[in-house]
């Protein structure tokens, strides 16, 4: 748990080190979920928080995933500022009412009289072999819905940074972080202390093909721009960071100064984040376009447990190396 | 505040008066909607009034209220002023949600009211949070949180009394027992139709009264909020009710029989009420006259101030989707 030798953290640690900072900072925040105490958190993130700050702060919650979401609501409408963690993103949908019903609506719908200063951290994603109800990348769901504003850290200064900025925003602030990122490790640009959450970033500058990914998608566009380089073809990976509102701007400029783009997405493709961003591409972007659009997305199956078979589901970076070099040398994939 | 209830006179017809109020209010609303000023969904609370009357008598203003979407009773009784109300309901600009929330969704902030809650159950939950806010923050306050029996077949209402219980926090919960969510009957909906049972089976203390009976309202109330603010925990209120007209504002009641409806509403609230303070001496004629004259006077200026009132610019359609900062 405490940073390597190297100077680098995890992202899990960066993720605690970001709670701890919360509530050493801000009596009103709070932790609340299933096991983020004694148990330290289904993923560890939280081991250790509970001794440090009290069974108050640090709340063991029943399997009650509509409830304790909706108390969080509750507790930020009456002015606490509660962290609520759901295990995982498949768990979420029995809080979807929750969500979407209440903490998305009631600031709009109460004319402005309310606001929902919350923030729910949520795991999500494939990769660790645990099939179709644990697995899955429904961010994009939650990226439809107006009034929510959608986090996906995939670097550990996100993870580290994201939760402050958003604690301090009056809206309710879903942060999504991906299971296999929990064990990667990264340096902290000691001179940074915060993030923002409005903004994508470019995460490797280059020329010929720009390649849009978030989350563990992320990673995996650096390692294809890794492969791509070797060929001299020089990727630009944007890291969306925000899934909603979506930082248009940024990715419309990186597709004018490439004029080619691979979005990346764990999720499914059709009706999908991947959909929208193409759409706006599409609509703003059409006349910087050398080449189709292209999307390499996870595939649209429940994700299988064998090993094979969930490599083959998601995304891969050969995957989007391929669909990268289509774009920029056709004929030659 | 006291535990006990006030049998003076002056507490009495308030009694009345809020009761009056509230029917008055909706029978106007009726007409309004006939003439098409007020549209959409309108769920009456004819019959039950003395349910959130005498509920809401038992709070001070530093308690919070969780409502549904039969709300109206539960705004006018919790001191919303009916001029907003009357204008969110047309929809305008200065209706107390500018219009947004409608007949459901009645929020005021002021007098701590979170809702207007159109999804069955769904505000259990919140219930649960505000008094979670309110414990820790070291108000003594109280969250009344009222919901129908057709809540309590959701999911939301058992994780939520649950909640409220293991955690012990300070929510009164009011059960407006009805019989009836839209036509489906509380024995075709439950297997223990005894719904305090269910209150009891997480520990929390669960009273039934009857819901036509205000001062019997009120003095269970009464002791609940007292058992809370004491530090007891949540408690739990069913309240024995009928509603006298149609779930929304028409439906062809194919679910239930007209004697049914009348052997109710032979025990309606108000009249009944009104009837025992001629009887005992406590009310004359002329001044339940008085009140409903005033009440009428209220309602007029209510509807003159909605009529008047303007409707949000369509240019503020997506202000407050996001908020820039949390209202003081
Ligand atoms: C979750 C959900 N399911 C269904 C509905 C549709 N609906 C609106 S009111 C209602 C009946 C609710 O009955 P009850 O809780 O007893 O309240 P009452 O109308 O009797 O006051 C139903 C089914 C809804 N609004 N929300
Ligand atoms: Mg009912």
């Amino acid at each position: 748990m405490s940073p390597a030798a190297t100077g680098t953290i995890t992202y899990r640690e960066a993720c605690r080190q970001a709670i701890r900072d919360a509530l050493l900072a801000d009596p009103q925040a709070f932790l609340m979920g299933e096991d983020v105490g004694r148990y330290g958190g289904c993923y560890a993130v939280t081991k250790g928080l509970l001794d440090e700050f009290g069974e108050d702060r640090i709340r063991d919650t029943p399997l009650s995933e509509s409830a304790f979401v909706g108390a969080g609501i509750g507790a930020a409408l009456a002015g606490l500022h509660p962290i609520v963690e759901i295990m995982t993103v498949n768990f979420s949908l029995l809080a979807l009412d929750q969500i979407v019903n209440n903490a998305a609506t009631i600031p709009h719908m109460s004319g402005g009289q309310f606001a929902v200063p919350l923030v729910i951290r949520i795991a999500t994603g494939g990769g660790r072999r645990v099939a179709a109800q644990h697995s899955h990348s429904l961010e994009g769901w939650y990226a439809h819905i107006p009034g929510l504003r959608v986090l996906a850290p995939a670097v550990v200064e996100d993870a580290r940074y994201m939760l402050a900025a958003a604690l301090a925003d009056p809206n309710p602030v879903l942060i999504f972080e991906h299971v296999m990122l929990y064990n990667m490790e990264g340096a902290l640009d000691p001179s940074v202390n915060a993030v923002d959450i409005a903004r994508a970033k470019i995460r490797r500058a280059g020329s010929n093909v720009s390649l849009i990914a978030y989350g563990n998608g992320l990673i995996k566009a650096l390692a294809a721009a890794e492969l791509l380089s070797a060929e001299g073809i020089a990727a630009e990976v944007v890291d969306l960071r925000v899934l909603r509102p979506l930082d248009t701007a940024t990715i419309l400029a990186s597709v004018a100064k490439t004029r080619r783009v691979v979005i990346v997405d764990e999720g499914w493709k059709s009706g999908s984040l991947s959909a929208e961003i193409g759409v706006r591409i599409a609509e703003e972007g059409f006349f910087d376009l050398d080449a189709p659009l292209r999307r390499v997305c996870g595939r649209e199956v429940p994700m299988p447990y064998a090993a094979h078979l969930e490599d083959a589901a998601l995304p891969q970076p050969a995957d989007i190396a391929a669909a990268a070099r289509g774009l920029v040398r056709p004929g030659r994939t | 505040m006291s535990a006990k209830i006030h049998l003076d006179r002056t507490h009495l017809h308030h009694l009345l008066r809020q009761m009056i109020r509230i029917r008055h209010f909706e029978m106007k609303c009726v007409e309004l909607y006939q003439a098409q000023k007020i549209v959409g969904f309108l769920h009456l609370y004819d019959g039950e009034e003395a349910v959130s009357v005498g509920v809401i008598e038992a709070l001070t203003p530093e308690d919070a209220i969780v409502g549904t979407y039969r709300e109206h009773g539960q705004a006018l009784a919790r001191g919303i002023a009916m001029d907003r109300l009357m204008a969110e309901m047309m929809g305008k600009l200065e209706g107390c949600c500018r219009g947004r929330g409608g007949s459901m969704h009645i929020f005021d902030r002021a007098k701590r009211f979170y809702g207007g809650n159109a999804i069955v159950g769904g505000g259990l939950p919140l219930a649960v949070g505000v008094a979670l806010a309110d414990k820790r923050r070291g108000l003594n306050a109280v969250t009344a949180c009222f919901f129908g029996d057709g809540a309590v077949d959701e999911g939301e209402f058992h994780e939520s009394l649950n909640l409220a219980s293991l955690w012990q926090l300070p929510v009164l919960f009011v059960c407006e027992n009805n019989l009836y969510s839209m036509g489906m009957a509380l024995e075709r909906a439950e297997a223990e139709t005894d719904v305090s049972r269910k209150a009891a089976s997480y520990r929390i203390p669960a009273v039934v009264v009857d819901g036509m009976d205000v001062v019997a309202v009120e003095a269970a109330a009464r002791r609940a909020v007292e058992q809370i603010r004491s530090g007891g925990g949540p408690q739990f209120l069913e309240c024995r009710t009928y509603r006298f007209r149609a779930h929304s504002m028409y439906d062809a009641e194919l679910y239930r029989t007209k004697q049914e409806v009348e052997a109710w509403r032979k025990k309606g609230p108000i009249a009944r009420f009104r009837n025992w303070l001629q009887e005992s001496g406590l009310i004359h004629q002329e001044e339940v006259q008085r009140i409903e004259t005033e009440v009428d006077t209220e309602i007029a200026a209510a509807v003159a101030f909605a009529e008047a009132g303007t409707l949000e610019p369509v240019e503020e359609l997506e202000r407050f989707v996001t908020m820039e900062g949390v209202p003081p």
